[in-house]
């Protein structure tokens, strides 16, 4: 329940084209047919009484609180249930119901402890309140009769409590599960005075429960508790704000007493969840105030001194003159910088300005390097803008689902949500995973085709289906006719129809059925409005611009582009991803995806900055380690992004790191790329500085400070004391400041301010003159680029195959409890979910190599080795092994190899040629990642 | 810079536009995409393995390429 109480009109708002008026308690009221008498009422400003009613969750009608009386019919129907009809007169306070509603309060009370003083719940509890507004005097059947109050609480949940002493049965929390997040993990067993909420057979621990909040937040008493409030009270006031994990973008109201956190609750009138929530943004913030926090800044002039605690002047002195020291001995191009998509856009946009004007080159470059550049180049290539082209809301529009390499219930759970609603109203699901993720077969959802392919093969598939497409003459010829380039169709159509791309000719290599590859074409092209989402599965793989290509030529090719329902929606990984890539994080391009070779647009941000900025493109992230391990590169400002664990091929990363003169990583914690780093500037967590996120919606929010920042400074401003070091000046008052210039110098931002955000919420670009409260489907009438542009997409199969030493194919993701590097996730209880990365196999893979679920197995490739445990599940194929890399010691990444998107060098996460066996001790790259952190932990301050 | 990732991401760049049944479209296509991606420094190294070694490991369709476009693959001075 939320705390900070915010207006519940008791039934979820009805659209519909027609209305209806009625009288309620003398207040006429028009309503859009369908909506509740309760909420013609709460619309009127006439509160009824309510307790299993609120308007996240359909009516249910079981408190008989909300009784009415209705002119012209007999008895007292259920407010909540009963809906509007014009011209009814509906009296909702009369003698006759203050007395019915007496009665029900008696009957609730009599079986519920009075322990009202030391409750949790005091003072923000509905069976309270509601005692309150009833006027209950008495308990007239007394407390000493059968009841529930020596029932024992389940404390088993790391986050909350269940407290069945103080269930009402009002079920609330079964109908969250069920209605806002789709799990159905609760249910209400037994009937009558046995009735009861139960998990399932076990405590909400071992249950399917999947903590995501909804059901506490919907209890109406002390029932389901958040433990935070139970140890610290109810708080005093809360400030909205954005969640700084996945790129779904949650708003929050982070409720506070005095600048610390008790809880976070999600936003009702969040754009992008609508009041919803996962595990992490609900209650995964503790890493925020984790003792590991760095909170002074250090330096060290080599890797293998002891660090030095210093002032922030003396800190951002020293990154000044190291980097000038080198630029001056090795070239301005020596050094760079990398942006951080756990950033604001303001921190991400003065990272790259920095590298731009201070340093003087463009070796700025961002972590979507290695998740969503191949989305950037992919969609600018085809439809002209470098982002996806729905909100989140479209979906309830779609018919048709294609899911390709994501897997949104663990990665965008609460998109997730929205997406499975749909799915139980009626759409059909696609999905193209190599692995038979949680969409693909859970309670109320099925995919009516699971194209399982071999990794690597996405091209090959998705020239499959539009090949049937175009073959079967499934194809929206109008809309291709009137909207896209008619001779790169023309060409491309020549291409698609060769027999070489038809699903038979595919199938060896795709290992997908040519029967199913033509049944989910044909449901795609047919099945009305049809949408694609996709995630890294697409991006990281050698060919991951081909295939996000291929992906927009067959919605265009369909004419699912440009209207609700439909699209091509890249599913970002990180929080701002989107808005790191817009802020001009990429080494090629300014804000707002202008290439540096442009005069115009140089010219443009040089008047602006006061400098003259470089015309050739600067250093992506792998070039950087090359560049470093050649000797060219030696300096490199990063913030928020550990380089040194996400990166594919340690071994490679590591030693380029090594090579270098001065790193300055600018961080919450002391991470892995801080072993080989000269600076640390302790960074600021999204709760203690404004600014901004983008979502993968294009919704920028705002994010807002609650507590002041730990180490002193908000990241916004080390940027910018790095920079005055430097000598380049820079002054910003307030983040507010940074966003007018970004506003001033990119066209889709013209019309964004922190104004126009306070007033609107969120707002999604372009947001300019042509659409001054932003746009929530893109490519409408014209595609940004003019016409749609079809790209022949030719398979070319990665070179990384499995041969007889390397028989398996590994591929990498991450899992629902934990995010990224887990650098935040492992300081929270989420661990209890997830203690350690696993090696996930099919059994007959496992068969084969004598391992049985839990055994110690290594992992070997041509680029390195490790030692997992094993998790044995037919979710994979044959061949097909996983993990995931949230645990530094795991060593992921030192299997993965340097193959990588040939447009992007997007890492080729997906597909690592492997072999597995058992061992009994961890590899040689794991000891000495052990010995090495050993020794940098004794050189930390004491 | 490590000529033989070079050759590689050369090869793979070529590998996409091949596709393409414009030969021009192809060479413009490859030297385009490294002109406006590569850093100077990746430029000069692949040019200069071009000179030295003839190309080797290089796609025909990338050697071509980038004889075709050498003049604006050259970093400016």
């Amino acid at each position: 329940m939320y705390s900070v109480k915010e207006p519940d009109a008791g039934t979820p708002q009805r659209v519909s084209e027609e209305s209806v008026t009625l009288d309620v308690d003398g207040v006429s009221v028009t309503v859009p047919a369908g909506t509740s008498v309760m909420r013609a009422a709460a619309e009127a400003q006439v509160r009824v009484p309510k307790l299993c009613a609120t308007d996240s969750l359909e009516a249910f009608g079981s408190c008989r609180l909300c009784l009415v009386e209705i002119a012209g019919r007999k008895g007292y129907p259920a407010s909540c249930t009963t809906v509007a009809e014009a011209g009814m007169k509906v009296r909702t306070q009369s003698d006759k119901l203050a007395k019915l509603r007496r009665g029900m309060m008696e009957l609730y009370i009599s079986d519920h402890p009075l322990d009202c003083l030391t409750c949790p719940s005091n003072g923000n509890c509905e069976l309270q309140e509601m005692a309150g507004v009833v006027g209950l005097r008495e308990v007239r059947y007394g407390y000493e009769g059968a009841n529930h109050l020596k029932q024992e609480k389940d404390t088993s949940n790391p986050y909350f409590t269940f407290d069945p002493t103080k269930c009402i049965a009002c079920s609330r929390c079964v109908r969250a599960c069920e209605e806002t997040q789709g799990t159905f993990a609760l249910t209400l067993v037994g009937r009558g005075f046995e009735s009861k909420i139960a998990a399932g057979p076990t405590d909400f621990l071992g249950s399917e429960c999947v903590s995501c909040g909804a059901c506490v937040q919907a209890c109406p008493t002390a029932t389901l508790m958040e433990k935070s409030i139970i140890d610290k009270g109810q708080p005093d006031h809360s400030v909205v704000t954005t969640c700084a994990y996945c790129g779904v973008g949650c708003s929050f109201r982070a409720e506070m007493k005095g600048n610390e956190v008790v809880r976070m609750v999600p936003n009702k009138d969040g754009h992008a969840n609508h009041g919803h929530s996962c595990v992490k943004g609900r209650f995964a913030w503790g890493y925020a105030t984790h003792p590991d926090r760095v909170k002074k800044p250090m330096i060290r002039a080599r890797i293998t001194d002891p660090w030095r605690e210093v002032s922030w002047e003396e800190a951002v002195t020293y990154a000044a003159s190291e980097f000038r020291r080198i630029q001056a001995q090795y070239g301005r191009d020596s050094v760079g910088g990398i942006t951080s998509s756990r950033c604001s856009n303001e921190e991400t946009y003065l990272v790259q300005k920095l590298v731009r004007a201070a340093f003087g080159n463009n070796n700025v470059d961002t972590c979507a390097r290695v998740c969503h550049s191949p989305t950037g180049y992919g969609l600018k290539t085809t439809l002209g803008e470098s982002a996806g082209t729905q909100d989140f809301d479209s979906v309830e529009k779609a018919d048709v689902i294609v899911v390709i390499g994501a897997n949104p219930t663990d990665g965008h759970p609460v998109f997730a949500s929205q997406l499975k609603r749909r799915l139980r109203q009626g759409a059909k699901l696609i999905v193209l995973d190599p692995r038979t993720i949680d969409l693909v077969r859970m309670p109320h959802v099925e995919a009516s085709h699971h194209l399982q392919l071999r990794p690597g093969t996405n091209v090959a598939v998705i020239n499959a289906l539009a090949h049937v497409v175009v073959t079967e003459g499934l194809h929206k010829e109008d809309f291709v006719r009137a909207r896209c380039d008619h001779r790169e169709f023309d060409k491309w159509k020549a291409f698609i129809v060769d027999p070489r791309n038809s699903p038979e000719a595919l199938e060896e290599t795709t290992g997908v059925p040519a029967i199913e590859v033509r049944a989910a074409a044909r449901l795609y092209a047919t099945g009305g409005n049809a949408a694609i989402y996709y995630g890294l599965g697409v991006t990281e793989h050698s060919q991951g611009s081909t295939m996000v290509i291929g992906i927009a030529n067959l919605a265009m090719v369909t004419g699912n582009i440009g209207r609700p329902g439909v699209g091509v929606n890249p599913l970002r990984g990180q929080n701002n991803v989107q808005g790191s890539c817009d802020m001009g994080s990429f080494p090629h391009e300014l804000p707002g995806y202008r290439h540096v070779s442009d005069p115009g647009v140089r010219d443009l941000f040089g008047a602006e900055w006061g400098v003259q900025l470089e015309s050739e493109p600067g250093l992506r992230i792998p070039n950087m380690f090359d560049a470093a391990v050649d000797g060219s590169f030696k300096g490199l400002y990063v913030q928020g992004e550990d380089i040194a664990q996400s990166d594919p091929d340690t071994h490679h990363v590591t030693r380029a790191l090594e090579a270098m003169e001065c790193i300055v990583v600018h961080d919450l914690f002391m991470n892995e790329t801080a072993k080989f780093a000269h600076v640390f500037f302790p960074g600021s967590s999204f709760l203690e500085k404004d600014g901004t996120f983008t979502n993968a919606e294009r919704r920028i929010s705002r994010v807002r400070k609650v507590m002041p920042p730990l180490a002193g400074l908000a990241d916004w401003e080390a940027t910018m004391a790095l920079s005055n070091a430097l000598g380049y000046p820079m002054h910003y008052d307030h983040p507010s400041q940074i966003m007018d210039e970004i506003a001033r110098l990119t066209p889709t931002f013209t019309g964004v301010s922190y104004g126009k955000l306070d007033r609107l919420g969120s707002i999604q670009w372009p947001c300019n003159d042509k659409a001054p409260e932003g746009t929530p489907v893109m490519h409408v009438d014209e595609f940004v680029r003019g016409k749609g542009r079809f790209v022949l997409t030719e398979y070319v199969p990665t070179e990384e195959r499995s041969t007889r030493k390397f028989p398996l194919i590994l591929t990498t993701g991450r899992i629902l409890s934990q995010y990224n590097v887990g650098a935040q996730t492992r300081r929270t209880q989420n661990v209890v979910w997830h203690q350690e990365d696993r090696l996930e196999l099919h059994p007959h893979d496992a068969e084969e190599r004598g391992i049985r679920d839990g055994d110690w197995v290594s992992v070997r490739s041509r680029a390195g080795e490790t030692a997992l445990r094993a998790l044995i599940t037919e979710k994979m194929q044959p061949g097909v092994v996983y993990t995931t890399f949230h645990y530094p010691e795991s060593g992921a990444n030192v299997v993965t190899t340097e193959n990588s998107d040939w447009a992007t060098n997007c890492p080729e996460y997906k597909v690592t040629a492997v072999q597995v066996g058992k061992v009994n001790e961890p590899s040689e790259w794991q000891k000495r990642f052990a010995e090495q952190a050993r020794q940098q932990s004794g050189l930390l301050p004491r | 810079m490590n000529a033989q990732k070079l050759v590689k991401m050369a090869n793979e760049i070529a590998a996409f536009f091949d596709a393409e049944p414009d030969r021009q479209v192809v060479l413009d296509g490859v030297a385009g995409h490294i002109k406006r991606f590569w850093d100077p420094r990746m430029r000069r190294e692949l040019l200069r393995w071009l000179d030295e070694h003839g190309g080797e490991g290089l796609k025909p369709t990338a050697i071509e390429a980038i004889r075709t476009h050498r003049d604006e693959l050259v970093p400016r001075a």
